[in-house]
Order: structure tokens, then sequence, then C-alpha cells
């Protein structure tokens, strides 16, 4: 077997058993932000997932795709940084 | 085509696939023991200083390794963005994120002994700075 494909196997099996130890800690997370930070990291896997395939596959236009997911997910990060930021000030104005 | 020139290509595009490999490898173990700290580290800033780290050096190498395999200027241009991005924007999420943890008032990890920021924001608890030993870790 080539080098390469055997390390694309070990890779997605790495990036495999970081989504499901990242969604744990979403389950789990005791408090808002520790669920944020985890769905954080899944984005990063899933950019990761979508390069890996992007080698695998043989078409490079997934890239593309890697690149707008990573666009996405700072959007997305800042949006429930906010949310909780203006929760905890509420919270305060209400104590 | 001279036979000498398509055994040289063929040669260059192997060292290419192992490079792409190695970089592949090492990109998936950062991502990997980035997952392990968000599992493991006891409080939300550790964690998030495990994601941003090793997650963006982890998503950085596989991307390179994208560039390395298809080695055409259209990709590594392509791939030389996405990197700068993550790389701009991972510290700035976060930091966003940890600014607003701190402030919704979340629970350090008990081996916490230092707040430097409990003087410039408002937050319902506060940890105990009186002690200066470090307590005992389980």
């Amino acid at each position: 077997m080539d080098f390469l494909p055997l390390s694309i196997i070990i890779v997605y099996v790495f990036l495999s058993i970081s989504l499901l130890i990242s969604l744990v800690r979403v389950i789990l997370g005791p408090s808002l932000p520790d669920r944020v930070v985890a769905l954080d990291m899944i984005s990063f896997i899933v950019i990761s997932l979508i390069a890996v395939y992007t080698i695998s596959s043989g078409h490079p236009v997934y890239l593309d795709v890697a690149i707008v997911l990573a666009l996405i997910a700072f959007l997305g990060t800042i949006a429930f940084a906010r949310f909780v930021f203006k929760r905890a000030e509420k919270e305060r104005n209400r104590a | 085509m001279p036979a000498s020139c398509s055994n040289g290509q063929k040669r260059r595009g192997i060292v290419l696939e192992v490079i792409a490999g190695i970089l592949l490898i090492t990109g998936g173990f950062f991502v990997f023991v980035a997952a392990v700290g968000i599992l493991r580290l006891p409080d939300i800033l550790m964690r998030m200083h495990a994601s941003t780290k090793a997650g963006t050096l982890g998503a950085g190498l596989i991307l390179l390794a994208v560039a390395f395999t298809y080695a055409e200027i259209g990709i590594i241009s392509r791939v030389i963005a996405a990197i700068a991005f993550i790389l701009m924007t991972a510290p700035v999420a976060a930091h966003t994120i940890g600014r607003a943890a701190y402030q919704s008032g979340i629970t350090f990890w008990k081996g916490t002994i230092v707040d430097e920021l409990q003087d410039y924001y408002h937050r319902s608890s506060k940890i105990n700075t009186k002690s200066d030993k470090i307590p005992d870790i389980d």
C-alpha cells in the first residue's frame, strides 16, 4: 500500500475519534460557554475532514467548501459569544 | 517526452506524496490532541487554550497537505488564503468567547491562584486569592 492512502485512512480515524470526543464535551459541558468552545472545535475538525476529503476524492473543488465553512464558523462563534455576553449582562442587571 | 524526464516527474510526485502524508498524520495528531484537551482539561479557559492553539495548528497542517498533494498555483493560493483566514480569526473568536465566559461567571479550576481581571470587571463569583500556596491536585 502506498504511503498517502494509508496516511489518509489514519487521519480519518484520528479525526473521527476527535469528533466523537468533542461531541461528548458538547453533551456534558456544564455551562453554555463550554458548549460554544466545543462547537468551535467541532468546526475545526470538520474543516480538517473536508480538507482530507479533498485529497482522497481527487476533486480540488471541495477546498472552497472548507474556506466557506471556516468563515461561517467564525461568525457563529462571535454570535454565540455575543449571546453569552448579553445574557450575563441581563442577569447582572436583574441581581 | 524523454524517459529521464518522466522518471524525474514520477520521483517528484512520490516526494510530494510523502511530504503530504507526513503533514496529514502530524495535523491529524494535533487535532486529536486538541480534542482530548477539550474533554480532559478542568476549566473553560484551559479547554479554549487547547482547542485554539492545537486545533489551529492541526487544521493548518492538514490544509498544507492539500497544497502539497495538488501542487497547482490555484490550489496553493486558496490553501494560503484559508490558513491565513484561520490564523486571523481563531484568536479573535477565542478572545471574545473567553471574555464573555469570564463575565458570565464561570467557575475556575480550584488550583487557580491569580485573577488579574477581577478589579476591571464585575462578576458574580470571585476566586479566593488570599492563600498563596497552590492547593493539592488530585
